[in-house]
């Protein structure tokens, strides 16, 4: 018998429809894609966590440096899975570390930055969530990668593992310092 | 004795139930009636982005009673229902919007289903067709040739026979 298209045709439409799906299994719907890569970071003004000194603004983050944002909570569980490795980059001096105290008791957030250790160069505290809401944050932990002039390169959201850090911070860390443009993103 | 203690326990339970509703309701409605209907309505038509699948009317997330306030805000401020849905698509993006927004990207998903109905109606017509073809060579078969024929006559013959 001679092969005919309507003969490959239920074939061919499995085949399609099987390939968009596979494809569909690794897609993660708890990754919503930021809206504001490339943009300049929101407006705010914070003061800092409880007992810390340096709050935190937009205008510390277009100050020319590459800075890391790590928007935590004390009662994030895995705030505290990820928080060795931010005292690991603080130790290197790989990047400076903003945090953004997301919604914390000023009591609460103070304790945990005294037990766990304090990676952050400088900390805000928005007990509203008005700020975290103004950076599009849904779920923390989250981290984003700020340019010299204040822009968000990279949205990194759920707790950050040793391949994370590696793999994807680093590297667009050490770009974005060599990088004049300011162009790299993840 | 039941029906004495009746209303005692009715009481009992309409102010236990009372206050567990004051303590879900945290939000507060807007004074005006018309514009408290227009924030509902909003807070129907945006996603809430812990639960997804669950309007931000819906949830009991803490995200989205945050959202739903600042829809009341942005109204109270004097916005239309697409300056407070725009505030909320600069901060999250398109996601949460319920309905997709018909632009570029999104023209696929908005033509998919009209395309699959025409693929389809395309897929019957061929089969239909490809029907009416076979069915018009059965109707007309080929003439028989001289051998085909002599052999029909043997058979009928053999069967007449004595």
């Amino acid at each position: 018998m001679k092969l005919r298209p309507h003969h490959i045709a239920p074939v061919a439409i499995f085949a399609i429809v099987a390939v968009f799906l596979y494809w569909g299994l690794y897609l993660n719907p708890r990754q919503i894609p930021t809206a504001l890569k490339s943009k300049p970071v929101p407006e705010f003004e914070l003061p800092p966590v409880q007992g810390r000194s340096l709050g935190l603004s937009s205008e510390h983050l277009r100050a020319g440096e590459v800075t890391l944002v790590n928007v935590f909570a004390s009662w994030c569980v895995p705030c505290r899975i990820e928080h060795p490795l931010l005292m690991e980059l603080h130790a290197k001096e790989e990047v400076t570390i903003h945090g953004l105290n997301y919604k914390d008791p000023p009591r609460q957030a103070a304790a945990f930055l005294d037990e766990l250790g304090d990676p952050y160069s400088r900390t805000g505290a928005d007990p509203t969530g008005r700020v975290g809401i103004d950076w599009g944050v849904y779920g923390v932990p989250e981290t984003f990668v700020v340019t010299r002039d204040g822009r968000i390169a990279c949205k990194h959201i759920g707790p950050l593992t040793p391949n994370d850090v590696r793999d994807k911070i680093v590297p667009l860390v050490r770009a974005l310092k060599a990088d004049p443009k300011q162009e790299k993103t993840c | 004795m039941l029906r004495r203690l009746a209303a005692p326990i009715a009481a009992l339970f309409l102010a236990l139930f009372a206050s567990l509703a004051l303590a879900i309701g945290v939000d507060e409605p807007l004074a005006d009636p018309a514009a408290e209907q227009r924030a509902r309505e909003i807070s129907r038509s945006l996603r809430c982005l812990v639960c997804q699948n669950q309007s931000i009317e819906d949830s009991n997330a803490a995200l989205a009673r945050d959202l739903r306030r600042i829809v009341r805000e942005r109204i109270e401020a004097g916005d239309s229902d697409g300056q407070v849905r725009a505030y909320l698509v600069a901060r999250y993006g398109d996601w949460v919007l319920l309905n997709p927004p018909f632009k570029a990207t999104t023209y696929l998903l908005w033509f998919a289903p009209i395309l699959l109905l025409m693929f389809a109606i395309g897929g019957v017509m061929l089969y239909y067709r490809h029907l009416r073809a076979r069915a018009r060579s059965e109707v007309e078969p080929a003439a028989l040739s001289a051998e085909e024929r002599g052999r029909i006559k043997e058979l009928l013959s053999e069967r007449t026979g004595p």
